[in-house]
């Protein structure tokens, strides 16, 4: 029953759950929804510090509203703080620097044992501190976590430089160093997984970091921290910081001793972050920003795959995903079945409890976005989108919302130009492919598309056409960690994940040496 | 300084000077009476919105040589939609096979070849920069780099890669889109074919702002850009100032990427810039303090000479400019002696002329700037070994300069001077300069010269700088990638390298329905 509904509400967990968890639902142990909090202050050089502010703040469960705990608030003398120690990490001559790049691969390695040896407790902790169902926590998110780490541990002593035959009598080579200390600011939709994404390839390529994780959800990233040490990275190498963005988050993208910036987040902070490394050290900066993903339904298209895979593509993780297919455009001759079906698969949609094991659909994370999101349906009613089901709240305490989805949607409604972040699916009409790219085009964002056919001439024809980093076929939120994610235009600059995520972490230094004589 | 050293593309100039000739009579009478002086916007020649021209000096004469229209926001804006037309879906430029796209840069350079003595020829009249340098170094570099990503064009390759799940996951390397490209002065035609060789190559269209001292060969390569058969949009070429045309690339919302070669103060601008408007992708290359190290056991007479035209070459005006020479203690004073002496060897004058070793800086703002350095040299106690001043009735000339016993807190050692001032260091311990070299804001180019390998490779892993040279100095080649760590910008041009940077990625994922390895 379990297998069943998770089945269904997440397309790729089948495959994990078959993989990784083949004794299925019976495997998913019963969480403990209150978890014991054991770290909650700043982590600097492998050691636990107070703010020197001595401020720290609550971190909520947005379940119930109420205060988990509270957690050191880090601010710019604790970025300076963390920021020398990671600097004095990479001092040439230091224990990371001098280490073997295959014992960087082992370190993470060891790390993700760890991760999985404690994987029920960190998946409570996520679940608690940001409202995603624990089934999701479990299967999902963790076992990413892992494999991230696990791949890139694997890439550590295979980021190979090049020799290049250059002209004349030289030998030339290429060696990919690190960059230094990267900044790295996450955020709080998939705290954990945010969290790897970052370290992962950053630590492989020989980086130190000093990262702040986003105020909502500092928990299992503090968690995370404490096997960092456990598994033996030498001191400085990992530093951890939880704060606010105005203070800690903006010392870190102004900072003058930071290498590199990798941020994930809104546009609106991209566009600071980005003028933060102008106004500074020209810090090499990485973005992976917002999205209006556009998700194309031809009418050709296996119709109950796509609603279902629709469905998910935009509710998946409470719609608080950067890549969320928040519009789907449909064509006209199948457009009025595709909502019909639609709204009855949101209705099915169970909302509640996110430690109960057959809850699809938690909390959004904090009151700013509850607020913020039931503006957004506010402003679609009033702009005459056609309010098909939900649009209100689902409990009576926490940030609970409706499953919500707008028809009839106009390309000029804000639902459909700005990014909700939300449960709320707007459907969209068009006739012909020729318009239904221009108009999946038309938008700052260029983040992650999808087309649903069986033409293969269709199916290549829009995927080449689309302005986005990531396109998927006859599917959605596929995420393979072997497989480059990012966006184009104002969803951001740089690839994460695959090979490709190792470029952002790596200076390349062209060594030309003079010989006496070249010989082929 | 392409391929081959600036000391040995002297050399090789001079030889195939006095062997060849390279048509003697041709260039000295020759000297180019027509230019191309209009905007080139879609494949036309158009005059700027404003009406207004930019007069166009020859350094070397501070004569004007013909007046050049200068582009404006408004021009900016009018290239950015003919590059933005040219980029379209099913556009000639965008269904063209990437093997064409290769046949066209080759076309240009065998257009650029045929062009060469022309091209030099007004390289020199309009930078200052030594005739044959342009003919040998500047000129054979833009060929070869053309030809170079000629050949990437259709080898650009996406992956297919082996994700979990019931999944076909592959990649396409696609071209970023509009690209603004800002250039200097001090390698015109060279940082022209930098910029659009690769751009061209992944399939991208360009919006370019040459230097406003040097539009002359940027707008004759846009002439034969025409000839050689790119569709409409696809170059546009717009010289103008940096606070107008070039602020209006930096700021444009329908620009996907901006790259720009020139100061680090401007490039602190550029991305301020991206990230004030639309955010995008942003590729720099800025100054330098390039240290250049020589240890006591390096081949005393070839460090002097590479150390010597590490600096000297193009009147200093280099971003990779071996700005602060570190040399061991024991062979400090004789290394000072020799470098003195290879200084005052230097002819000056009439950069047409064979037998001429330096030209003139570029304008009167870098010649100020120079003179004042000089002067803070001197206030602050180095030693003036010799030069230090103004050469010549007229024209922009300053005498090749040397000051040794530099200190590191000094500004000579700190700013980037850009003209033809070296400055001797002096070092005790391969740790001491190592830190030393390294504390710098920037971290462009470094050189070593030492005959021991381990001194060798220990010093070239340890120097935070995207190139190292071991004992050889300005060896620049179009397969190598070139770029900076810290604040020397960021990005790499040249080598395959820089092929990551005119593309996105996109991943596609298909959904299958059963997977088999």
């Amino acid at each position: 029953m379990l297998r069943t509904v998770l089945t269904r509400a997440f397309p790729n967990l089948p495959r994990l759950l078959v993989c990784r968890y083949s004794a299925a639902a019976a495997a998913i142990p019963a969480p403990n929804p209150k978890p014991e909090v054991h770290y909650t202050k700043l982590f600097i050089n492998n050691e636990w510090h107070d703010a020197v502010s001595k401020k720290t703040f609550p971190t909520i469960n947005p379940a119930t509203g109420e205060v988990i705990c509270e957690v050191v608030e880090g601010s710019k003398e604790d970025v300076d703080k963390a920021v020398k120690a990671a600097k004095e990490a990479f001092r040439l001559g230091s224990p990371w620097r001098r280490m073997d790049a295959s014992q960087r691969g082992r370190l993470l390695n060891l790390l993700a044992d760890a991760i999985e040896r404690d994987a029920a407790y960190l998946a409570e902790l996520e679940t608690l501190d940001n409202g995603k169902p624990y089934s999701v926590s479990y299967c999902i998110d963790v076992p990413m976590v892992v494999k991230c780490l696990r791949y890139y541990a694997g890439w550590a002593d295979k980021w190979e430089g090049k020799t290049i035959p250059v002209d004349g009598d030289y030998f030339c080579y290429t060696r990919h160093e690190p960059i230094g200390v990267c900044g790295q600011i996450i955020p709080w939709n998939f705290p954990l997984l945010m969290q790897a994404w970052k370290l992962a390839p950053a630590l492989a390529t020989g980086n130190t970091i000093v990262m702040k994780v986003a105020e909502q959800t500092p928990l299992t990233a503090l968690y995370v921290a404490s096997l960092i040490k456990e598994v033996g990275f030498p001191p400085g190498v990992v530093n951890i910081i939880a704060g606010m963005g105005p203070t800690a988050g903006a010392a870190i993208s102004s900072h003058m001793d930071i290498d590199k910036i990798a941020f994930t987040g809104s546009t609106e902070v991209g566009h600071l972050i980005q003028q933060a490394s102008g106004s500074s050290n020209l810090k090499k900066v990485s973005l992976e920003l917002g999205g209006k993903s556009p998700n194309i339904i031809l009418s050709d298209a296996n119709m109950e795959e796509a609603v279902e895979q629709a469905h998910n593509a935009i509710f998946f993780n409470q719609g608080q995903c950067c890549c969320a297919g928040s519009r789907t455009y449909v064509q006209e001759n199948i457009y009025n079945e595709f909502v019909e079906r639609s709204v009855e698969r949101a209705k099915k949609r169970v909302v509640g409890d996110p430690f109960n094991l057959k809850t699809d659909h938690g909390p959004q994370v904090d009151d700013e976005q509850f607020q913020k999101i039931l503006g957004y349906i506010s402003s679609g009613k009033k702009e005459g989108a056609k309010l098909m089901c939900g649009g209100g709240v689902a409990a009576d305490r926490g940030y609970f919302i409706q499953p919500t989805i707008f028809g009839e949607v106009q390309d000029d409604m804000k639902i459909a130009r700005e990014e909700i972040f939300g449960p709320v699916m707007q459907i969209l009409k068009f006739k012909s492919i020729e318009e239904v790219i221009e108009r999946a085009n038309d938008t700052k964002y260029g983040l992650a598309a999808a087309v649903f056919t069986t033409d293969v001439n269709k199916a290549h024809y829009v995927s080449n056409s689309l302005r986005a980093g990531t396109v998927w076929i006859n599917c959605y939120n596929v995420f393979g960690v072997q497989a480059p994610f990012g966006g184009y235009k104002a969803s951001g600059a740089g690839r994460e994940m695959g090979e490709y995520g190792l470029e952002h972490y790596t200076e390349v230094k062209t060594v030309t040496v003079k010989i006496p004589q070249k010989n082929s | 300084c392409h391929c081959i050293s600036a000391g040995m593309a002297h050399e090789l100039a001079a030889r195939q000077w006095s062997t060849t000739g390279v048509a003697r009579q041709h260039w000295t009478t020759q000297i180019p009476r027509v230019f191309c002086t209009l905007l080139f916007i879609n494949n036309e020649w158009c005059k700027s919105s404003s009406g207004r021209k930019m007069a166009v000096l020859n350094p070397a004469t501070g004569e004007c040589i013909c007046e050049v229209e200068e582009g404006n926001a408004e021009d900016v804006d009018k290239a950015v939609s003919c590059a933005r037309r040219a980029f379209q879906l099913g556009s000639l430029w965008r269904r063209m096979d990437a093997s064409d796209r290769g046949l066209l840069l080759n076309r240009l350079a065998d257009l650029v070849e045929r062009d060469r003595l022309l091209l030099a020829t007004m390289e020199s009249v309009n930078s200052g920069k030594l005739f044959l340098m342009a003919y040998f170094v500047d000129l054979m570099a833009s060929i070869k780099t053309l030809r170079y990503y000629a050949g990437w064009a259709d080898k650009i390759q996406g992956k297919t890669i082996p994700v979990d799940g019931e999944y076909f996951t592959f990649t396409r390397h696609e071209p970023v889109g509009v690209c603004g490209q800002i250039i200097p002065w001090n390698f015109p035609l060279m940082m022209l074919v930098w910029k659009i060789a690769p751009a061209l190559c992944c399939g991208n269209t360009v919006v370019l702002k040459p230097a406003e001292q040097t539009p002359l060969t940027a707008l004759h390569m846009a002439k034969l850009i025409l000839e050689a058969g790119f569709p409409p949009g696809v170059v546009n070429v717009v010289p103008g100032y940096g606070p107008t045309a070039g602020h209006a690339i930096a700021h444009h919302m329908d620009i996907d990427k901006v790259a720009f070669t020139g100061s680090t103060e401007v490039g602190k601008l550029v991305q301020k810039a991206a990230g004030k408007s639309n955010l995008k992708r942003v590729t720099l290359e800025l100054g330098g303090k390039n240290p250049n190290i020589v240890f006591a056991d390096a081949d005393l007479e070839h460090a002097v000479q590479e150390a010597h035209h590490g600096l000297f070459f193009n009147q200093g005006q280099c971003c990779l400019a071996g700005s602060r020479v570190f040399v061991e203690e024991p062979i400090y004073d004789e290394f000072v002696r020799l470098s003195v002496e290879k200084a005052l060897k230097r002819v000056l004058g009439n950069p047409l002329l064979a037998n001429v070793d330096q030209g003139p800086q570029i304008d009167r703002k870098q010649y100020d700037k120079i003179l004042e350095l000089i002067e803070s040299g001197r206030r602050e106690g180095a030693r003036l070994e010799c030069g230090g001043v103004p050469w010549g009735q007229k024209g922009l000339y300053i005498q090749p300069t040397v000051f040794s016993e530099v200190t590191d807190d000094m500004r000579i050692a700190k700013e980037e001077i850009f003209g033809p001032v070296q400055l001797i260091l002096k070092f005790k311990s391969m740790e001491e300069v190592i830190q030393r070299a390294n504390h710098s804001q920037y971290g462009l180019a470094a050189g070593v010269f030492t005959t021991d390998i381990n001194k060798a490779l220990t010093v070239s892993s340890a120097m935070q700088t995207g190139t190292v040279w071991v004992n050889c100095y300005n060896a620049v080649s179009v397969q190598a990638p070139f770029g900076g760590f810290k604040m020397s910008g960021s990005g790499r041009e040249l080598g395959e390298y820089c092929l990551q940077d005119y593309t996105e990625v996109k991943t596609v994922t298909v959904k299958i329905p059963q997977k088999n390895s």
